[in-house]
């Protein structure tokens, strides 16, 4: 049997998560609810940072869930698509910036 | 989208018994989703039932000029059912007769209808503390004949209710047709020019949001903030309030559903969104919606799925108010889209 190890279906099971370890679970959750409510960045912000993290750690759960949340919200798919560009700069800018210490060590090495 | 209704295409789903079938069956037989009569009845102990009538919703027909690939009224150019004058003239009797303070008009395009302003002329004399006309606004601009309406709605204190799904022309016309945008812009513009949407103006207008795809609407205050800062920096726009409407699985929209394969994660969302505090304050509770032949339903939805008024009074014919509300209320699955999240009405949610 291929079963793929990701299922879509598995997001929504996510909270059982809690049941094998209820007092965790009920405070990642509590804690999970208050970062993305209204503060001093709005919940359409974190929805968006969220997308972004969520490509750069690349879970599709997340992905899944906020796009649908984008969706939700109003944000549109130029907005998400250049959140998602964000996470791509970082995550290629990270790769990149580490030349440096390539170009270091190379330049100490060489006469 | 298609420029005729799934009527005029004979389409299976243009029938509500088809549309009953789907959402009575599927998902929900047994080992599936809980039926919203199992879901309500522990909560209610027992079946929703009617609070005292406050609305009177008329759907004077089902004409309208524009096709959405939304509607659950199945609306369109081809539609040619209108309330008679006959019927139109008991409307107004009901009214001068119950204690209704919301008259609320719907269609189609209700300005279409031939004995639109007629109607509203006498309805405005009746007292009726909130009159309603849902316009779907590029009404005021697709004809010359319709452009004094905004002047019109003014001199009987209308309280407009205009659709327009999003800020931006995209998501707009991929629901509503190409080109609808930018006339509803244009007619909002007109309606601002009388003054409406103007504050200390008295002249109510406020907008309906409404998904344009498989998902719910979002906090209906955070989307009202960013229609109101979009449409204030793009075109100057004002207006007062935005509702925001969770599309329910019928008609057009359930056909959507089906078709984009989204039909059984939408009902699993509606079911999780199931929220007890929405269900305390549906629309159809203290709602009566009157069909173009006089017929009468729990709401408008109801209308489409030609589910009447479990009653033996379901026709304006032998109207009384108060035995009209010792019923109980005609539910199926479509219900979940009304006690979602914040919940759901034509005034927006209700929570």
């Amino acid at each position: 049997m291929n079963k793929p190890y990701y299922e879509s279906g598995d997001l929504k099971k996510f909270k059982n998560i809690s049941d094998w370890s209820p007092e965790l679970g009920k405070q990642f959750f509590e804690y999970y609810n208050r970062v993305f409510a209204e503060g001093a960045l709005s919940a359409r912000e974190k929805s968006l940072i969220a997308l972004a993290v969520a490509h750069t750690v690349q879970c599709p759960y997340c992905i899944d869930a906020y796009t649908q949340d984008g969706l939700e919200r109003g944000i549109e798919k130029a907005e998400m698509m250049e959140a998602v560009h964000v996470a791509a700069a970082i995550r290629s800018g990270a790769s990149l910036v580490h030349g440096v210490q390539m170009m270091e060590v190379y330049n100490k090495r060489s006469m | 989208m298609g420029v005729k209704s799934l009527k005029a295409k004979a389409h299976a789903l243009a029938d509500g018994t088809r549309q009953l079938e789907i959402l009575n069956n599927g998902i929900f037989a047994a080992g599936g989703l809980p039926k919203f009569q199992e879901r309500i009845h522990p909560i209610l102990g027992g079946g929703l039932r009617p609070k005292a009538l406050e609305i009177l919703q008329l759907n004077l027909g089902y004409m309208c000029n524009q096709v959405c690939a939304h509607c659950h009224v199945d609306a369109g150019p081809d539609r040619k059912e209108k309330m008679s004058r006959k019927t139109l003239e008991q409307c107004l009797r009901i009214l001068e007769q119950t204690s209704v303070t919301t008259l609320d008009l719907t269609g189609g395009a209700p300005e279409m209808h031939p004995d639109f302003r007629w109607f509203v002329k006498e309805a405005s004399q009746l007292g009726v503390a909130d009159f309603i006309v849902r316009s779907n606004l590029t009404i005021l601009r697709a004809n010359k004949k319709y452009y004094d309406l905004p002047e019109f709605f003014k001199t009987h204190r209308i309280h407009l209710v205009s659709s327009l799904p999003f800020y931006k022309k995209e998501k707009t016309d991929r629901q509503r047709g190409e080109g609808v945008f930018a006339q509803s812009i244009a007619a909002l513009q007109e309606l601002n020019k009388v003054g409406y949407g103007k504050p200390g103006s008295g002249l109510q207008l406020d907008l309906v949001y409404n998904p344009s795809g498989a998902f719910l609407p979002a906090d209906q205050k955070a989307l009202e903030r960013d229609f109101k800062t979009a449409l204030k920096k793009d075109f100057d726009l004002d207006f007062n309030q935005l509702f925001a409407i969770t599309n329910l699985p019928i008609s057009r929209f359930l056909d959507y559903l089906i078709a984009s394969e989204n039909y059984e994660m939408y009902m699993e969302r509606l079911v999780d969104a199931f929220n007890p505090a929405a269900l305390d304050k549906v629309m159809c509770t203290h709602t009566l919606s009157v069909r173009w032949d006089g017929f009468l339903y729990d709401c408008d939805f109801n209308q489409m799925l030609d589910l009447k008024v479990d009653h033996p009074i379901q026709h304006l014919d032998d109207f009384e108010e108060g035995k009209l509300n010792d019923r109980s209320i005609c539910i199926s699955q479509h219900c979940y889209g009304c006690t979602a999240g914040a919940g759901s009405s034509c005034q927006g949610s209700v929570v």
